[in-house]
């Protein structure tokens, strides 16, 4: 602490109008949501103390831990892919060329676009026998795949779909954090006789550390609970085929909003909330390094 | 290094191209004839009947404005209120100021679906269910944007301030006439970002606004797809109309957006 005075009353003015937002719509959720599964609440706002009534019902609900298995497996094959294909694009689009800046928007456009909108174009690029998809694999013999309708495949087309949305921002990510590194050390790791391979083993990588965890984070919040979990499933499968595709999030969307469980579905989501911070926690040890801020 | 740029960027731009070709097909798709919804070759014509259908039949007009009106409001509100916020915990000396920080910090972590139960209970409480209060301001609370500022006023030169505070500036007017049109770039970058997310949200206007003269414009392509199962030249034209005011906003504004986000990273 300088000698400069303390601000407390001035502070307090321009912190007012986010504390009480931040308190209301995103604190008091957070805490409730820990809480309102304990509770039988239905559509009309009645009360009524449940126990663990919701979380009794929870561990006989076989499509529930379906769902939790579709999404850790959809997490499982979309975090590796995307980190993969964000980190390739950063390395592939470091340097200036001409167009660099061009190819980056491109690159990251389809992210603008709404997931609603995204669904509905790959709904119809994959549409079986007629859509786009089905019409050029022909030329290559591969006729009669139904990528949204094979439950074996749904949600692997669901992970690609989510790829191409999602790798540009991450690219835009990776892209700062090798801003970040010096160039010297670039010069000394090349005057010491290192190759392309060992520069990014030896120095890339290694300097990345920080963004690769963001990256790590951000993606599996997204995949688990993220928007992508429920819009591009609500408009392209509904959850099908045959339940394939159910995430956890579409699944307790479901619950509270077409069957009016609302604390049902609080109760699986108090559930994902202490999952999200376990994944967050490993991540974090396993990358020694979520330094948010200096 | 030299040697490998060409090839670089010839690759680059194959799969920049790759990329959006899905995009560049809806654009496409959206002015064929009905006839030719599915074909692969160029069409034999292009028409505007598509796009007029849904623009005429279709409340769509409706879907854009309320979507229009609660990106704008929401981009307005937010940019206020989170400068406001950043200024304080980069550029104030206040007791608790790290705590308020972590506080702020620890709410990126949580994501719309994990509380939309929790969250619609609390808006019903409040009476805004089926308002536009109720689509707007729970849509401004978001920590992101407090975050990425904060950051920025990190690195805003002190003298600027101090100079004004010599002046007799009290905080507000040094936050109004110094701090703000410093940050014009930084909450440019945010302006866009916001207006996206707003303009793309779906899950948090489907669950509370069941009244139809409220339903924004992702709800209502998600209804005619539905609706129009056997007529998806609607669904498509409708689509496109949702897509193009982002893809202008991101084309306009994605060269601060770009550089903003690419200094997101953790420092």
């Amino acid at each position: 602490m300088s000698a400069r005075r303390s601000d407390g009353r001035a502070a307090l003015g321009f912190l007012a109008p986010d504390a009480v937002g931040l308190l209301v719509f995103v604190a008091v959720p957070t805490v409730l949501a820990l809480v309102v599964g304990l509770f039988e609440v239905d559509g009309f706002g009645n009360v009524g103390w449940a126990g663990l009534d919701n979380f009794r019902l929870m561990a006989g609900d076989g499509l529930l831990w379906r769902s939790f298995g579709i999404t850790a497996l959809y997490a499982g094959l979309f975090v590796p892919l995307v980190f993969a294909c964000g980190l390739a694009l950063a390395l592939l689009v470091r340097d200036h060329f001409p167009g660099v800046g061009a190819v980056r928007a491109a690159l990251f456009l389809p992210n603008a676009v709404s997931l609603v909108v995204i669904g509905l174009l790959w709904q119809f690029l994959l549409t079986d026998k007629t859509g786009l998809v089905s019409r050029v694999l022909a030329v290559f013999g591969l006729d009669g795949v139904s990528w949204l309708g094979d439950p074996d495949l749904a949600l692997v087309t669901l992970v690609l779909i989510s790829v191409w949305f999602l790798m540009g921002y991450q690219m835009l990510i990776f892209l700062g954090g090798l801003n970040d590194i010096p160039g010297d050390l670039y010069d000394a790791a090349t005057v010491d006789g290192a190759g392309a391979w060992h520069r990014f083993r030896h120095v890339t990588w290694p300097m990345l550390r920080p963004t690769s965890f963001f990256v790590l984070v951000t993606s599996t919040v997204n995949a688990v609970a993220g928007l992508q979990a429920f819009d591009l499933v609500f408009v392209t499968t509904s959850g099908g085929p045959a339940n394939a595709t159910s995430t956890v999030v579409y699944y307790a969307y479901q619950q509270a909003f077409q069957f009016g469980r609302f604390g049902y579905a609080a109760a699986i989501c108090a559930l994902l909330v202490l999952l999200l911070g376990a994944i967050t926690g490993v991540l974090f040890a396993a990358t020694r390094g979520g330094r948010f801020d200096a | 290094m030299r040697s490998g740029i060409r090839g670089r960027a010839l690759l680059a731009y194959l799969v920049a191209l790759v990329t959006i070709a899905p995009l560049l097909w809806l654009l496409l798709t959206a002015f064929r004839p009905a006839a030719e919804l599915f074909s692969v070759g160029w069409p034999s014509a292009l028409t505007l009947d598509n796009v007029g259908y849904v623009l005429t039949e279709v409340p769509f007009l409706r879907y854009l404005a309320n979507s229009a009106f609660i990106s704008v409001v929401v981009t307005a509100l937010a940019l206020l209120v989170h400068s406001m916020a950043a200024y304080a915990l980069a550029r104030m000396h206040f007791r608790g100021r790290g705590i308020a920080f972590a506080a702020v910090i620890a709410t990126l972590l949580i994501s719309l679906p994990v509380i939309l139960v929790p969250l619609f209970l609390v808006v019903r409480t409040l009476g805004m269910v089926d308002t536009y209060a109720g689509l707007i301001v729970p849509g401004v609370f978001n920590a992101f944007g407090i975050f990425l500022l904060r950051q920025f006023y990190l690195g805003v030169p002190r003298e600027l301030e101090d100079a004004a505070q010599l002046d007799g500036c009290g905080h507000w007017r040094t936050y109004w006439h110094v701090v703000l049109p410093l940050s014009r770039p930084m909450l440019a970058a945010l302006a866009v970002l916001f207006f996206l997310a707003n303009w793309n949200s779906f899950l948090w206007p489907l669950a509370v606004a069941q009244d139809e003269s409220l339903r924004v414009v992702q709800v209502g392509i998600a209804s005619l797809q539905g609706q129009y199962a056997s007529k998806q030249q609607y669904v498509i034209a409708a689509a496109l109309l949702a897509a193009i005011p982002t893809v202008l906003v991101f084309l306009l504004g994605q060269r601060k957006l770009i550089s903003s986000l690419k200094t997101t990273g953790l420092k």
